[in-house]
């Protein structure tokens, strides 16, 4: 019995031990960007809150942390501008899930009180279509970074994306596949238990069908951790399909281009803007993904000042390459701070009137941006983006523009 | 006898007393403007999984069979109560009569999905409830992600694609697919998700304080003992299975109707587990236990995030678990916490003293 009573002391002891040891590491370096405290605006400077919302945790953490940091080096950088708008940023995990999603949003309301509150997120479509209704019930501004559905905009003026719906990126894929008149017989491999990878699939295929191209074959895997796609790759394969179309993310696209060098497939593969990564997996032998198109409106290869920048400072803090999703969070706020330019009386606004306010900018039709996933970006009133893809190939292991 | 039925009924009624209490106190809160905008936000969510801890360890505590799938049946009220309420939008304009029909209706389902669980499963002896609510919990998630529902005004519409479902103009598509449920008008307020606690406690207290009930506990205790005086092994099986799905059914209407968008992947394997572990940390058998567990540890998480350690509070979520594991079935403690009970009460610890606590 006493062994016991040892045992949990020891256990509780050294858990505090952890707990303190990871609050003393974080202290030093504080998150770059939530440093700037409210009242630094005594210079005229007028202070506005971001409130992040987005996975941090959980499944889906990897796109979180992505917008998350990608949008940390944009605010730092607007801040150490000096100019008459600063920001003062705070994230808040959502786990990918819708309610907890909503719980992050009202702590984020807590801690804004009536300071002038932005909403930015959600990262992931579910939850972000949940926040988008309590935004525009609440008069909150929002924008997400790669909350990519229709659904999220669809009856909300209040709330915009930075990313491609997922039916224009369909779209956009068949039509080029049909400009460039490549392949003849085209096949679809998605995943129909997601909402991203089913929008874009619909989409082209719909459009394929319009532009009559001869799609071959149409298959589907239940979720992402399917392990095992030879038989939606013979599948292609018996159909003699030459182009084969993947609305869906690295990691399953990864499994496809091995299993298909396997079985010697070697259509050409055609994917969207969740591909971007492939080449950066850890353990992903790059000559298979050697030929394969995507569709993704950044590269962390292009070689733009801004990007170069970006890239660097994003590598240093956190040693990994961005990808789309980290530069979507990056032009977001860039987006925020030139329409807050451009609205006057800002200083004296709250939340649901610098809603209204950054609503009408952005839903002008006249306000463009330039940023690190497109040059004069402009919004839709319905709150889509209008900006166009980049194709590019993949060769000797980088991206070159196709 | 009499003496434990009636500690038995005391024990109800203090749940009772708890729960309104709570809700008053909470009530005053809001009105006051004292509760912060993030708790309040988990007001009806955690009346949800509160009613899911009471009803699961029905099946769990009560019932002695182990149930991995019980979001599967949340799943299935979630999505028939958002379906009923979007349907019956023009018809019935009351807001709380809709919510009310969604959960009946939810509750109903997901007594029908009980039943179709367990007919086959429960007749079996050993472990193979769980292996077939697993199982059930999967399913459930995989049809209800390629699943198309829409109404128009020739009624309901099903199908597998979205072209399939073939609606007449005017129509509204409610479940699409991998999308889930999207643009749901939210309906749940507090008041009803107090109102649904104070049901499911009168079901299942008054069930395991019934003829039924002691029939239900002697079938967990010894089986064939409980056979061979007669006691009908499947008809009370069920009946203690279903009543666990059906409330099942009501929280989850009661929780899709919180949202404006429900899918079908929130209620996996992750779900069904954590309301486990409300059951199991709660105390098995205990429903007090099973109240407490789940609004605290519900919340906790959300709690964490105003501290500065945000960024560890899942670790801390998970280590508060293994620690409360840890503590309540430390022997010490555990007759530290006796000895402290018996001084507190020691004249009806006198009188109750060869009851035994097989009851708590």
């Amino acid at each position: 019995m006493k062994k016991r009573v040892i045992a949990l002391a020891m256990a509780s002891a050294m858990t505090l031990g952890l707990l303190s040891g990871c609050g003393g590491k974080a202290d030093p370096t504080p998150t770059p960007g939530t440093s700037t405290p409210v009242s630094q605006g005594n210079d005229g400077a007028v202070t506005i809150k971001i409130g992040g919302i987005g996975p941090i945790t959980g499944d889906v953490a990897q796109y979180g942390t992505a917008t998350q940091w990608g949008a940390e080096i944009a605010v730092e950088e607007i801040n150490a501008l000096g100019g008459p708008i600063r920001f003062d940023f705070k994230y808040e995990d959502d786990t990918g899930s819708a309610d907890t999603a909503v719980s992050a949003y009202n702590n984020l309301k807590d801690w804004a009180k009536d300071a002038p509150l932005v909403i930015y997120g959600t990262t992931t479509t579910t939850p972000c279509i949940t926040v988008a209704s309590e935004t525009n019930a609440d008069r909150y501004f929002q924008l997400t970074p790669s909350a990519s559905s229709p659904e999220v905009v669809a009856g909300k003026d209040n709330v915009f994306q930075m990313c491609f719906t997922d039916p224009y990126l369909g779209t956009a894929g068949a039509e080029y596949l049909k400009d460039k008149g490549l392949g003849t017989k085209y096949a679809v491999i998605y995943n129909n238990g997601d909402a991203y990878s089913t929008g874009i699939a619909e989409a082209f295929l719909a459009k394929a069908k319009e532009l009559n191209m001869d799609v071959v074959t149409t298959q589907t895997y239940p979720d992402d951790e399917t392990a095992d796609y030879t038989v939606q790759l013979t599948a292609c394969k018996d159909a003699g399909a030459d182009v084969v179309f993947l609305p869906i993310y690295y990691t399953p696209a990864s499994l496809i281009l091995n299993q298909a060098k396997q079985m010697d497939y070697a259509p050409l593969f055609i994917g969207g803007d969740g591909m971007d990564g492939i080449l950066d997996m850890e353990g992903f032998d790059k000559s298979l993904a050697e030929g394969l198109l995507l569709m993704t409106p950044f590269s962390a290869g292009a070689e733009d000042e801004r990007t170069v920048n970006f890239v660097s400072k994003f590598q240093e803090a956190h040693g990994i390459l961005p990808n789309q999703f980290a530069a979507d969070g990056y032009d977001c706020m860039y987006a925020i701070y030139e329409a807050c330019q451009q609205i006057d009386g800002i200083a004296d606004m709250d939340s649901a009137q610098l809603c209204d306010a950054l609503s009408q900018v952005f839903g002008s039709g006249t306000f463009a941006v330039d940023g690190l996933t497109g040059k004069d970006m402009t919004w839709l009133s319905t709150g889509e983006i209008s900006k166009s893809p980049l194709i590019f190939k993949v060769e000797n292991g980088v991206y070159v523009d196709a | 006898m009499k003496k434990k039925m009636s500690k038995s009924a005391r024990n109800g009624f203090i749940n009772y007393g708890l729960v309104i209490a709570a809700f008053f106190v909470l009530r005053l809160l809001v009105g006051a403007g004292k509760l912060s905008n993030s708790l309040q936000s988990l007001l009806v969510p955690a009346c949800c999984y509160m009613v899911m801890a009471v009803s699961l360890n029905l099946t769990v505590g009560i019932l002695g069979e182990l149930s991995l799938g019980h979001a599967g049946f949340m799943s299935l009220g979630a999505f028939s109560g958002i379906v009923t309420a979007v349907a019956l939008q023009g018809a019935i304009p009351s807001v709380p009569l809709r919510l009310a029909l969604a959960m009946v209706v939810g509750a109903l389902v997901g007594a029908l999905g009980g039943v179709i669980v367990g007919v086959p499963v429960l007749r079996l002896r050993g472990d193979y409830l769980a292996i077939v609510t697993l199982a059930f919990g999967q399913i459930i998630k995989n049809i209800i992600t390629v699943l198309y529902v829409g109404v128009d005004g020739k009624g309901l519409h099903i199908a597998l694609s979205n072209e399939a479902l073939r609606l007449a103009e005017g129509g509204t598509t409610i479940i699409k697919g991998p999308m889930g449920a999207v643009g749901v008008t939210k309906l749940a307020s507090f008041t009803a998700g107090f109102l649904l606690i104070l049901i499911t406690l009168m079901v299942v207290q008054n069930l395991v304080n019934s003829r039924s009930g002691r029939a239900i506990l002697a079938l967990r205790d010894n089986r064939i003992a409980a056979e061979s005086v007669g006691v009908n092994v499947i008809k009370y099986k069920l009946m203690a299975f279903v009543t666990s799905a059906a409330l099942a059914g009501a929280a989850g209407a009661l929780f899709g109707l919180n949202y404006s968008s429900t899918v079908a992947s929130k209620f996996d394997f992750n779900t069904s587990i954590l309301v486990l572990v409300f059951v199991v940390l709660g105390g098995l058998g205990s429903i007090r236990g099973s109240l407490i567990s789940a609004a605290l540890l519900y919340v906790l998480p959300e709690l964490l995030r105003s501290f500065d350690i945000a960024e560890y509070r899942m670790l801390i979520y998970a280590v508060v678990l293994i620690l409360v594991m840890l503590c309540t079935n430390n022997p010490t403690l555990r007759s530290l916490i006796e000895g402290l009970k018996e001084k507190l009460g020691s004249q009806k610890a006198v009188r109750e003293g060869k009851g035994g606590g097989a009851n708590e």
